[in-house]
């Protein structure tokens, strides 16, 4: 155990043991002392913009920020005084005094750190109002940025570099003029942004947020003429619940199949259907590149972040990275040919809604590739899972005390390899139970590979498959990513399968996931794991756990694609790739 | 072992033979004398002298003169003579220059700075030393002495007697120097005048007992080829080499003595004893925030790291101050062998300039200075023969005032956008590229070679207790000589306004003078006999700053000048922390609703309470002093604030929207002049019929009032 060298200070009268590297943020949390914060977030560097947390210490000119200011031995902080009050007071009054102020209308009415701390530190009154900055909103993407909600604490700035090291935003122009932007002020469909919605998720206010997608759903659910289908992703059930009162990790399947039937749509499918059939394309695509010994590492491709990142900055990569679509684009496909064909549906006359916990799911779904041969997009609609939470609660559906309802038949039925696809290292379990068995023949009695569970960024293991030791990476967090990949490149490591996740947690912690509850916050490893556990259970549960064995599946091949891989799985399940570089960068 | 001092004596041989030329010409040909027209005066000249194949004339060109008002400036030297300034110079003047004092040996007097400052006829200067300890010792009388000696030895035609700034000999005082003849009495008493006089200034017999047989210590920053009642109360060490040496020839630095204390460092001491140097010398950063010099390097020293960097911050960015540019332009030597000194003491062996773009020519004088200095091998490699390395590159800024601080500026080397960031860790132990890293100002650096070769002491002797040293001031306004100007510490307000500065222009009152910049304050009329050091600035309510000093007369409103420091800031801001950001914008909009006429009761105690919300709260140093011009001027000013919100009226009559203008019937002659120029026609009458104005219509642009000969146009 390494020894780590601690002073004690005293806040507000009290001694306060703790390491030397603390801050006294960090100190006066120990004991239960929260002074107030905005900018500060808890894993990601720290850069004391706000303002707002100042204490005052003995000795010091100024009040100092605490969430950067050291301690030291013998230091004497105060948290509270009036002067304190007063100036908290002031700064907050400064960031609303050039803010909208239109919180009724605003869709972070009530989830809104801004909202919440100007009624903390009791600003109830505007002394100083004046100009206030005009921004138009760039509505270019799925992820909108909208600058007059803007504070500039950059977080979003920070979650960018730090976490998905994309760097795609960084303020601009100076002190009242300052925005964040992508880089030559280009909207966001011209940037780098790979729509990982991580931005969308640390930002205090509602400065970036997704698309709308929920207006084209109520419209489509208010149309006699359209057979309107909703499926869900993995990562839902673990967490719609925490939009109605739900504990994080709390797993609500059944109440969220109820509650989309009573939305009104037909058909309620399951994503996790497409993501038994991902397993089944792409074990058979890794098996017979590994027979082959060519185009190795095979590199996951179930997370648009992901895809949408390797397309900008690895490029180099395309050939390694399987060609199965999402789990999600599958599905629809399979709606629109498969299915559409077995109940005499006219595709045409079908709006497909996707429930995701991500909004780079909703750059995936506009894709040319994922559209039908008549030109229409395979996936209608994406909303996420706050915007489905908003709908219910729009619709006035009580789900808290909804009876559990079941997905719809064929394509509802999955085995728990799929359910945990909405964790980091999920995918890759999933396809080792499958990929384990078609190599070897044998049954696979351990199911867990607890090797690539967890939050970890990087995860690494070798499981030996017939003899041969398959070398296996996970990563999640796009920066996470880039150090495995940058070690692939030069050499150092060589893997047989390669998963990658955008999001740090994997899609548990999506882009489009609820906000966190009080006392918790986005990027909270914890919050991931709360979520992954809800997966794990659901697995542990099922009594079907290997995507191979989902007696649906085997049903979808014998009567409509044929074998694994097939020219008609090429067609409806297979995707290809393109290099996409921002505007002006060859 | 390093380029021996004989080295140097040999090219101060050398120097001296060129220098032996009949005369020196030299051209101000810093930025703002270019500007005035001193490339065009230089290339007259050049054509003149090889037109007549003339040979035993040197011409070059020098940096910045220090007198703003009078430029440019030509400085023909010649043995034994009092050196000629020419102020204002033309090209078809410098023909006549040429004619008359090049080729004949007689001044064009009416051009020359002392004809303008009516000493023309002297041959010979006294200057009196005008130091505190000195006046103490009587040099007030001694002075007196001296012109009544020179006045009863009948030498008043060819004697000027004048008071100097502090020669640093406080314990040999009072003291007295002779110019041409670079001898430096001491022990003054009225007896010793009066030999001096009688002997030396009438017979040119130095009065050998009472000489300074020290090392000449002044004389090094006595302008060796110039005029010293032209620097009056000033005392030149940063400055010394300024507007006397070719800054773009190294030969003449090193004549003046240049690079000799890098040698010494290098050769005779280590890095703790060059630390110690300066700590003991009290130099403090000259930067504005005044921390001391030599505490900052031991910080750096006695960080653990392969890797160290010191860095020279020349991203000068208050409005109106020239000081690190002309240094720069002036002499470029001085710094990079202030950052060699440096690097060696606390163990960095690269430097950074970091130099805003805007300064072209500074740039420009640097780079060569750099390449000279390469060539001769006191860059790069083994530098001065010894083991050390030690290398320097320019970094330019890209004109963002931030960049200045310390912590933004490492950022912008880094290549990232330059904002500030928290301290600490403070760059000491972790700055460039995470390395420890001392900034110093071009001031501080320009220093650094004077403590080392004449001493700590001597260093400590000039300034005051807590402040030593002297300090650069572009000093502007309503002032009537505007300049470069340098006083030894605690030398009052009073004394550089009046003294040096001349005083007030067009014989106006004096008002305020702003010290420190868009950081600084406004000190009224009560506080001019503040003297210039850190500590006394700031308890009458400004700051020392970098330099910039601002006089401001009865013609200015101070809310509307605290409204324009305000105005710069705010755009400056980086707009990275909240206070600084937000508040200093809606500072700027009560004040410009002060001064449009909408003020409010109660504004002015929403200022002071958004000011110190900022001071206390704001990120870095330009959010923690954005509020002070606003802060001093309610503080000295509070009346004329008061007058703009409560009786919508502007006392100095500058606030356009505050002011009406009306026709005074007993004064009107009806001439039209005021219709004429009124551009919205708002003035009717007829021709000899007094005149009116339609105050309905009215836009307040004053033309009326400029157009009036006969004071008929009232302003209120």
């Amino acid at each position: 155990m390494t020894t780590e060298k601690k002073v004690t200070l005293w806040i507000d009268g009290a001694p306060v043991t703790v390491p030397e590297k603390f801050t006294i943020m960090q100190a006066a949390d120990t004991v239960n002392i929260t002074v107030p914060r905005l900018c500060y977030h808890p894993d990601l560097s720290v850069i004391g913009t706000c303002r707002v947390c100042v204490v005052e210490v003995e000795g010091q000119r100024n009040p100092v920020a605490s969430c950067t200011f050291p301690v030291a031995e013998g230091m004497r902080v105060k948290t509270s005084s009036p002067l304190l009050r007063r100036l908290r007071r002031d700064i907050v009054e400064l960031i609303l005094d050039n803010h909208p102020m239109d919180c009724q209308t605003c869709t972070r009415n009530g989830t809104c750190e801004l909202q919440k701390l100007s009624y903390d530190l009791g600003v109830r009154e505007r002394m100083f109002q004046g100009k206030r900055k005009r921004f138009p909103i760039d509505k270019s993407s799925p992820v909108h940025r909208n600058p007059e909600k803007c504070i500039l604490c950059g977080r979003c700035v920070r979650v960018c570099g730090e976490v998905q090291g994309v760097h795609n935003l960084d303020q601009q122009h100076r002190g009242f003029h300052n925005v964040v932007t992508p880089a030559h002020g280009h909207n966001m469909l011209d940037s780098v942004c790979i729509h990982c919605g991580q931005c969308v998720n640390v930002c205090p206010t509602v400065a970036f947020t997704e698309q709308d997608g929920t207006e084209a759903v109520f419209e489509a659910l208010s149309n006699p003429d359209l057979h309107v289908v909703v499926q869900t992703a993995p990562a839902i059930r673990a967490a719609i619940g925490e939009g109605f009162g739900f504990d994080p990790g709390t797993p609500v399947t059944g109440k969220m199949v109820t509650a989309l039937r009573m939305a009104g749509f037909q058909r309620v499918f399951d994503t996790n259907f497409g993501a038994d059939l991902t397993i089944i394309e792409e074990s058979t695509e890794f098996i017979s590149r590994l027979t082959r010994n060519e185009r190795l590492p095979l590199i996951t491709s179930c997370s648009p972040g992901w895809v949408g990142f390797m397309e900008r900055f690895y490029p180099e990569l395309i050939p390694l990275t399987s060609t199965c679509k999402s789990p999600m684009s599958m599905l629809s496909a399979l709606l629109k040919s498969y299915y559409a064909e077995k109940v005499g549906v006219d595709p045409k006359k079908m709006f497909v809604v996707a429930v995701m916990p991500c909004t780079a799911k909703k750059f995936e779904a506009r894709r040319d590739e994922h559209k039908a041969p008549w030109g229409a997009p395979y996936t209608d609609a994406v909303v996420t899972t706050r915007e489905m939470i908003w709908m219910l609660k729009c619709l006035g559906i009580d789900f808290k005390d909804l009876a559990d309802g079941a997905f719809d038949s064929p394509l509802g039925v999955s085995s728990g390899a799929a359910d945990i696809f909405g964790a980091t290292g999920g995918v890759m379990e999933a396809a080792l139970r499958t990929a384990y068995e078609n190599v070897t023949g044998k049954e696979l009695t351990q199911l867990e590979f607890e090797q690539v569970r967890g939050v970890e960024g990087v995860k690494e293991c070798s499981i030996d498959i017939d003899g041969k030791a398959i070398s296996i990476g996970v990563a999640n967090g796009l920066q996470n990513a880039k150090h495995l990949l940058d070690r692939v490149l030069s050499g150092e490591k060589t893997y047989h399968i390669i998963e990658i996740m955008a999001c740090p947690g994997g899609c548990v912690a999506g882009g489009g996931q609820p906000y966190p509850p009080r006392g918790m916050h986005v990027l909270d490893p914890e919050l991931a794991r709360m979520r992954a556990r809800a997966l794990y259970a659901i697995d542990g549960a099922k009594s079907l756990r290997k995507s191979h064995e989902n007696p649906a599946i085997t049903a979808l091949y014998g009567e409509f694609l044929g074998a694994p891989n097939s020219h008609r799985c090429h067609e409806l399940l297979h995707t290809h790739y393109e290099p996409r570089f921002p505007r002006g960068v060859k | 072992m390093a380029p021996p001092k004989r080295g140097f004596e040999e090219i101060q041989r050398l120097f001296e033979q060129k220098y032996q030329a009949r005369m020196r010409i030299t051209v101000g040909s810093a930025t703002c004398e270019n500007a005035a027209g001193a490339n065009e005066v230089y290339e007259r000249f050049r054509e003149l002298l090889h037109k007549h194949q003339i040979k035993d004339v040197v011409l070059s060109r020098v940096g910045c003169t220090g007198k703003c008002d009078m430029e440019p400036v030509v400085t023909i030297v010649s043995k034994s003579t009092i050196p000629s300034k020419y102020i204002h110079m033309k090209t078809d003047k410098v023909d006549r220059v040429f004619e008359s004092h090049v080729r004949k040996g007689v001044p064009v007097e009416e051009w020359t700075m002392r004809y303008a400052a009516g000493i023309h006829s002297a041959r010979q200067v006294v200057a009196v030393c005008g130091g505190a300890h000195c006046l103490k010792g009587g040099s007030v009388k001694l002075e007196q002495v001296f012109a009544e000696e020179v006045a009863k030895a009948g030498l008043a035609d060819s004697v000027a007697v004048t008071s100097s700034a502090c020669h640093g000999l406080c314990h040999a005082g009072p003291v007295a120097f002779v110019y041409p003849d670079n001898v430096l009495y001491q022990k003054l008493t009225p007896e010793v005048v009066a030999k001096i006089v009688r002997q030396h200034l009438g017979k040119r017999r130095p009065v050998a007992e009472n000489v300074w047989q020290g090392e000449r210590l002044t004389n090094r920053f006595f302008p060796i080829f110039g005029d010293v009642h032209f620097f009056g109360k000033q005392l030149r060490v940063t400055l010394r080499n300024c507007g006397i040496i070719d800054p773009e020839n190294l030969d003449e630095y090193l004549a003046v003595g240049g690079y000799e204390a890098a040698v010494k460092v290098l050769t005779e001491m280590t890095p703790l004893e060059t630390v110690n140097a300066v700590t003991q010398s009290g130099l403090r950063g000259r930067g504005g925030g005044g921390f001391p010099t030599g505490v900052k390097w031991n910080f750096a020293l006695s960080q653990k790291s392969e890797e160290k960097y010191i860095i020279c911050n020349a991203d000068e960015g208050d409005p109106g101050a020239f000081m690190d540019r002309s240094t720069i332009e002036g002499d470029p030597h001085t710094i990079v062998e202030g950052m060699i000194i440096g690097g060696y003491a606390i163990g960095a062996r690269q430097g950074y300039v970091y130099i805003r773009a805007e300064y072209p020519l500074a740039i420009q004088r640097l780079e060569i200075a750099i390449a000279a200095a390469r060539k001769a091998g006191f860059l790069g490699k083994r530098i001065f023969g010894t083991e050390w390395d030690f290398d320097i590159e320019i970094r330019l800024g890209a004109g963002a005032f931030v960049c200045g601080e310390e912590t933004a500026l490492i950022r912008s080397i880094e290549g990232e956008r330059g904002m500030p960031r928290p301290r600490p860790p403070y760059p000491a132990v972790k700055g460039l590229w995470g390395k420890p890293t001392v900034i110093n100002n071009v001031e501080t650096f320009a220093n650094i070679p004077v403590v080392i070769l004449d001493g700590p002491d001597w260093f400590r002797s000039i300034g005051t207790e807590k402040s030593k040293g002297t300090k650069v001031f572009a000093l502007a306004g309503k002032v009537a000589n505007t300049g470069l100007v340098e006083v030894p510490m605690g030398t009052t307000l009073r004394e550089v306004v009046y003294d040096v500065g001349g005083g007030i222009r067009n014989g106006k009152a004096f008002k305020a003078v702003q010290t420190g910049g868009p950081a600084g304050g406004c000190l009224p009329a009560a506080y001019l006999d503040t003297p210039v050091d850190y500590e006394s600035l700031a308890a009458a309510g400004s700051i020392m700053g970098s330099g910039g000093m601002i006089v401001i007369d009865e013609d200015s409103c101070m809310v509307d000048v605290a409204r324009f420091f305000l105005d710069f800031t705010q755009d400056e801001s980086c707009g990275k922390c909240t206070p600084c950001r937000e508040g200093t914008k809606r500072m700027l909009e009560i004040l410009q609703r002060i001064t449009g006429g909408q003020g409010q009761e109660g504004d002015i105690e929403k200022l002071l309470r958004l000011a110190d919300t900022i001071k206390k709260t704001s990120l870095c140093g330009l959010g923690q002093a954005a509020p002070n011009p606003v802060i001093s001027t309610i503080k000295h000013f509070r009346e004329e604030y008061e007058a703009h919100v409560r009786d919508k009226r502007c006392p100095a009559g500058v606030c356009a929207a505050l002011l009406s203008y009306a026709i005074d019937a007993a004064k009107c002659i009806g001439c039209g002049a005021c219709k004429r120029k009124c551009p919205v026609a708002c003035i009717s009458g007829k021709p000899k019929e007094v005149h009116a104005i339609d105050a309905s219509r009215c836009v307040k642009c004053g033309q009326c009032f400029e157009a009036c000969k006969f004071d008929a146009v009232a302003r209120k």
